[in-house]
């Protein structure tokens, strides 16, 4: 009688157990998705280091303006040449107010003998880059390298060029590839950080400590002020950018230029400064000092500041001598992870407006400044071959200045943070 | 006898001192509580500072008056009262209504009352001009206005010839978005699950970091990277003749890549947020771990996540460098992403990399950009932060 009943019900465990094989598959072919993901993002990293590395080494050819072998005096090839006779080719290749205006700027009784000998290669032998390689193809594809140098650049200077080097690091900006090097951005992105350091610590710290121990009562105002914050953390940097311009580089620009401190000349006198690039800088950071110290306010547990009240302790009493020793190494990892945000900003700084051609260092906060990533910029979005070089081992300079301080920032939370 | 009130005693023996035991005012305290306050308050004011100096200077933009050369001769010289005269017939008709002007520095303003043919009456003197008299052959300037509505639904931007539409701009800026988000969402994802819901805790603490690396290496490095790399690769992939040295795909591909390691933590954060309950009751169901992991635990984080996709498309809007190294620079209405086109942000940089004048037309533009980016961003970032609020799950 109850047979077909009996029947469906011993049917329907295997209908259970057969889609079991299908489930793990599919599980399987998700979990290969997922994993396949992940890679891509680790290739993706370790394909951005890689062509940067590429594009920063490799053999270079060397078509010079002037044969150096030209420049031999009674036989002395250049390389073997005193002082003095180095200086005889200066005064005998370039044009008497040339000569001139080098020794006014530094006297040649100032500079050493390979002082004289990088001018010499400098103003008159010229280097120009003839034609170079990457370094993957360097390595990889040696042999025909050779042929073409055999064949075609028979008497020419052949290198393998490290594009990052000392002398890049040390040398100054120049128009000239092959001699161009970072100092100057360096410099400026060091005193921009500075001026962003002293600016918005003081303030984000403050404004974290009113925010999480004076502001307490959970009233319409302090929520705009904390929303506001999360807000402007999203903002654009770009926007930060247009701000500083009509704040910072028109609205205080006898402030900013340096003017009203008679330290400048006012008729030449702009609002492009290092001071402008470093306040808007400071604002792009301020957010994130501000949530960062938050969190590390908040992780301060309640029973030491109660300890403290308990034994007659003021607000500021309990803030300052219990609080804060206990937050500021996380305070201090925020914000060394805020400022290397900041070197990396370029789009900001390209609107405040860095310029294009430094000569001098910059020395000051109303310099005219020049950072390393808006180098990087400027010399990528340039068509020749090796700016995208010289690109390369700026970028490699600003990976390395970040990595270091990414490392304190570690080393600081391992060292002084604490479990309660 | 009267009998005395220990109480009263002890009152009357306690030192007669200004200390009492009521609160003292701290002035240091005070000063102290108004600067921290200032400070928080700081933040508002910046705020403040860029709506406003955004909102004046984008005012200047719409109602900044230009003259554009009609290319219209004067046919006869006109006297300080004549109210109507003949032009040439070349250059661009004139239109009812409209203010003109002779010659570039011409500084009566005449308004355009009736046309016929050759001949045009106009208002002399108008806006507290003087009407002066005018030489033959001297050319007309019509006035024009940059309007809203031109501004929101215009496809051309090109300020040489007055089209300002930001349609141009925000199809680029909205184009690489598309491409970073197609690229960065599933890939996203993909990282936050395998990390949250497979990975052993060996490899998720190192895999961790490298994500961190990724999302901290500055933004004008990664479009090295699309104009050195990825734009290179595309065009050996599709073709020299298809894919141009500058386009929004390469760079909207990067851009994907920047903001993966952003939303894979995000939304990591929010799966790692699930209670284990919520797991094990699947398992104890008999789920498996990819039905656990997706019926479940994704369902339960989906505000989250949510969130950090809006973020992550905030992100991709106000992008800039990737875009000003490798979109291309000059405005450019197109579908095809193997076309170099401007966006937003790439063509505030490039106008504003120059010497820009500050009273031109240029200088204002950008702020009218910037301030639409700004609306962008912001909206997009409260409808984020009240999806979090609003729909989030609190587990005990």
């Amino acid at each position: 009688m109850s047979q077909p009943e009996f029947n469906t019900i011993q049917e329907k465990p295997s209908d259970f157990t057969d889609n079991v094989q299908a489930r793990h598959r599919s599980g399987l072919i998700w979990t290969l998705l997922f994993q396949f993901s992940t890679i891509v993002g680790i290739v993706a990293l370790a394909t951005l280091l890689a062509t940067t590395i590429n594009q920063s080494s490799g053999i270079v050819i060397y078509e010079a303006k002037v044969d150096p072998s030209s420049l031999a005096v009674k036989g002395v090839p250049l390389e073997d040449q005193s002082k003095e006779q180095l200086m005889g080719v200066l005064q005998a290749n370039l044009s008497e107010g040339a000569y001139n205006k080098i020794n006014r700027e530094t006297p040649f009784e100032e500079q050493s003998r390979d002082d004289v000998y990088d001018l010499v290669i400098e103003r008159i032998v010229k280097y120009q880059v003839a034609e170079s390689w990457l370094l993957w193809e360097s390595l990889t594809n040696r042999s025909e390298i050779d042929q073409i140098i055999a064949q075609e650049y028979p008497n020419n200077l052949v290198r393998f060029v490290i594009w990052f080097n000392w002398d890049f690091l040390t040398s100054k900006q120049s128009s000239d590839p092959v001699i161009a090097g970072v100092r100057s951005a360096f410099l400026g992105s060091l005193w921009t950080i500075f001026i962003t350091v002293l600016f918005a610590f003081p303030i984000g710290v403050m404004a974290a400590i009113y925010l999480e121990e004076y502001a307490t009562t959970d009233n319409w105002f302090n929520r705009l002020i904390q929303t506001n914050i999360n807000n402007l953390a999203g903002v654009p940097s770009i926007i930060y950018g247009i701000l500083g311009l009509a704040i910072f580089v028109r609205a205080l620009q006898p402030i900013t230029s340096g003017s009203i401190f008679g330290t400048v000349d006012p008729t030449t006198a702009n609002g492009r400064t290092i001071l402008s690039a470093g306040l808007t800088l400071g604002l792009l950071v301020l957010p994130l000092i501000i949530i960062n110290s938050q969190e590390a306010i908040r992780a301060v547990p309640g029973s030491l500041r109660n300890a403290s009240y308990g034994i007659g302790a003021t607000k500021w009493q309990t803030v300052w001598s219990h609080v804060l020793p206990n937050a500021i190494p996380g305070i201090l990892t925020g914000t060394i992870l805020a400022i290397s945000r900041a070197i990396g900003e370029t789009a900001p700084l390209v609107v405040v407006g860095a310029s294009t051609v430094i000569l001098l260092d910059p020395d000051g906060p109303f310099s005219k400044f020049t950072t390393l990533p808006i180098q990087i910029y400027q010399w990528t979005t340039r068509p020749q071959d090796e700016f995208r070089f010289i690109a390369a081992a700026a970028i490699i300079t600003l990976l390395i200045l970040l990595l270091s301080l990414n490392a304190t920032a570690v080393l600081l939370r391992n060292r002084f943070s604490r479990r309660y | 006898m009267q009998r005395s009130n220990p109480m009263q005693k002890i009152v009357l023996n306690y030192p007669k001192t200004k200390t009492g035991l009521r609160r003292r005012m701290r002035w240091g305290e005070t000063i102290i509580q108004t600067v921290l306050f200032l400070s928080g308050f700081f933040s508002i004011f910046i705020t403040v500072g860029i709506v406003y100096e955004l909102g004046k200077e984008s005012m200047l933009f719409f109602t900044k008056r230009q003259w554009e050369n009609t290319n219209k001769p004067l046919a006869a010289g006109i006297e300080l009262d004549t109210t109507e005269f003949l032009l040439g017939s070349e250059g661009r008709s004139l239109k009812e209504g409209e203010l003109i002007r002779l010659g570039l520095t011409g500084e009566e303003i005449m308004r355009v009352v009736s046309i016929n043919g050759n001949t045009v009456v106009v208002e002399r003197g108008v806006e507290g001009t003087q009407p002066k008299e005018h030489a033959s052959g001297i050319q007309l300037y019509s006035a024009t206005q940059v309007t809203l509505w031109e501004f929101i639904s215009g496809t051309e931007w090109q300020p040489q010839i007055q089209k300002f539409g930001i349609w141009a701009l925000l199809n680029s800026t909205l184009m690489t978005t598309t491409i970073a988000m197609l690229v960065a969402i599933p890939l996203g994802i993909g990282v936050a699950i395998y990390l949250s819901e497979y990975a052993s805790t060996r490899i998720r603490s190192t895999l961790k970091p490298i994500l961190e690396v990724l999302a901290g290496v500055p933004t004008i490095v990664y479009g090295y990277f699309a104009l050195t790399f990825m734009t290179p690769l595309l065009r050996i992939i599709f073709g020299r003749d298809v894919v141009q040295i500058y386009n929004t795909a390469s760079a909207g591909i990067v851009m994907g890549i920047l903001i993966l390691p952003l939303i894979s933590s995000m939304t990591e954060d929010a799966l790692h947020a699930v209670p284990n309950a919520l797991r094990e009751a699947a398992y104890g169901l008999g789920a498996t771990r990819l039905e656990t992991a997706i019926k479940v635990v994704v369902p339960a984080a989906i505000s989250g996540i949510s969130a950090a996709i809006i973020v992550g498309i905030s992100r991709a809007i106000g992008e800039t460098m990737i875009v000003a190294v490798a979109a291309g620079a000059g405005p450019n209405f197109t579908f095809n992403p193997f076309e170099g086109a401007e966006t937003m942000t790439g063509h505030i940089v490039r106008i504003s990399g120059g010497d820009i004048s500050y009273d031109s037309i240029d200088y204002n533009s950008i702020f009218a950009i910037g301030l639409m980016l700004f609306l962008i961003t912001l909206v997009l970032n409260i409808i984020s932060q009240q999806i979090v609020r609003r729909f989030r799950e609190v587990y005990e």
